[in-house]
């Protein structure tokens, strides 16, 4: 079953890295992952966040506020 | 303290390069060396040390305290200091507005956060240390944090609710103090240490080039602007200059990093000090970029009023600048 991961930001830099590393990850690794960008503050704000980017996994807020690294993401994946 | 860069910075210029003392290029590399040598390595010491606070201090936890606990008139204050340690984005200050709000925690509070925040921050602090020492970026500090204080509360009594935006107002209705699933990470601190230092080293890429550029113009402008040349413009006695000076910062958008180095040359050429800082803080604090953002959650006139206010405190403290200093 593929994961679903989403990336939460309303387009600053920081999130775009962070799209960027996902996509890397997932495409480095043959993750069946559905990736999705989600820009739209009111959807953000039903994660309840303070601060972007957030990598959300299947529903999961795993990392919130900074951009992780790639084995991290990797980490979280597997 | 810093000695021990000047002997490198002379050792380099004269026993490296080989330039004579005296001559105008070897005195202006040597300040370049001696300068970027010194700030980076101020930069580099305080974004770690915010680093680690903000890494055992993460913004859910300030919006929970400042939610949970009655402060009986000190929650500005405690808004603006948490504004200190806490790195701000701009991208994050509406998931941060809409957040606090929801946490119930008081529209006045939270704009002394929002100001606060990108005012006193850990470049800034590293940068002003660097340029103008230690008591020069403690009046900078504390000062940062009355006016988030002051503009914070004054806002607050303005009763500003009414012009928020629609959805905001009904995410405020729906408000229940959200007794917050938050679950702290529990890390240990070689855990969290490689995750401080990724944040340290990008925080450094992202300002590194605006430090050398701005150090780079400063030095220029130190070699070619004769001393005093700006004081015939803008003496203390100009009563214009603060508000001016305010005024064209505000539209303006640069992080600390590039503006500060430009103006401590400033200042060494005669700008009044206190001219200076309300410059600064028009042009780090408010810009035009966060006020697009912000008009997802309030109505233009709730942007105006709350530029409005924090233009007027930061009018006031550069006089108040001027006259202390």
């Amino acid at each position: 079953m593929g994961r679903v991961i989403k990336i939460l930001g309303t387009g600053c830099p920081k999130c775009k890295t962070t799209t960027a590393l996902v996509e890397e990850v997932v495409n480095e690794n043959n993750i069946d992952a559905e990736i999705i960008k989600v820009e739209d503050i009111m959807e953000i704000m039903e994660y309840n966040v303070l601060s972007t980017p957030v990598l959300v996994i299947d529903e999961q807020i795993t990392i919130k506020g900074r951009v992780p690294s790639k084995n991290e993401i990797l980490k979280l994946l597997v | 303290m810093f000695d021990w860069i000047q002997k490198i910075a002379d050792w380099f210029v004269y026993d490296v390069v080989h330039l004579d003392r005296g001559q105008h290029l070897a005195e202006a590399l040597n300040f370049f060396i001696y300068d970027t040598t010194k700030i980076l390595l101020l930069l580099f010491v305080i974004i770690f040390f915010m680093g680690i606070v903000n890494s055992y201090f993460p913004i859910d936890k300030v919006r929970n305290f400042l939610s949970r606990n009655k402060l009986y008139g000190f929650e500005y204050l405690m808004a603006s200091l948490f504004g200190v340690v806490t790195p701000f984005c701009s991208c994050s200050s509406v998931p941060l507005f809409i957040g606090f709000v929801k946490g119930g925690i008081p529209l006045g509070v939270t704009f002394a956060f929002l100001v606060t925040s990108p005012l006193v921050n850990e470049v800034a602090i590293g940068l002003f240390i660097g340029l103008f020492g230690l008591k020069m970026t403690t009046i900078y500090v504390i000062s940062g944090i009355l006016l988030g204080t002051i503009s914070g509360a004054v806002l607050q009594k303005l009763k500003l609710e009414r012009f928020l935006t629609p959805w905001v107002k009904k995410v405020l209705e729906n408000a229940q103090r959200e007794q917050d699933l938050f679950i702290a990470e529990k890390q240990t601190f070689s855990q969290r240490l490689p995750i401080i230092w990724k944040e340290v080293l990008s925080i450094l890429k992202g300002v590194v080039p605006y430090v050398i550029v701005g150090i780079a113009i400063g030095g220029l402008m130190h070699g070619y602007i004769p001393e005093g040349f700006f004081e015939q413009y803008m003496s203390k006695d100009n009563l214009f200059a603060v508000p001016i000076a305010t005024i064209l910062a505000v539209p303006m958008y640069s992080n600390a990093s590039g503006i500060l180095p430009v103006v401590q040359v400033l200042v060494a050429k005669g700008i009044p000090i206190g001219t200076a800082i309300a410059f600064m803080m028009g042009v780090v604090g408010l810009s035009l970029p966060e006020a697009m953002l912000l008009k997802k959650v309030m109505t233009l006139k709730l942007i105006g009023i709350f530029f409005g206010v924090v233009t007027i405190c930061i009018i006031i403290s550069g006089y108040l600048f001027n006259i202390i200093l």
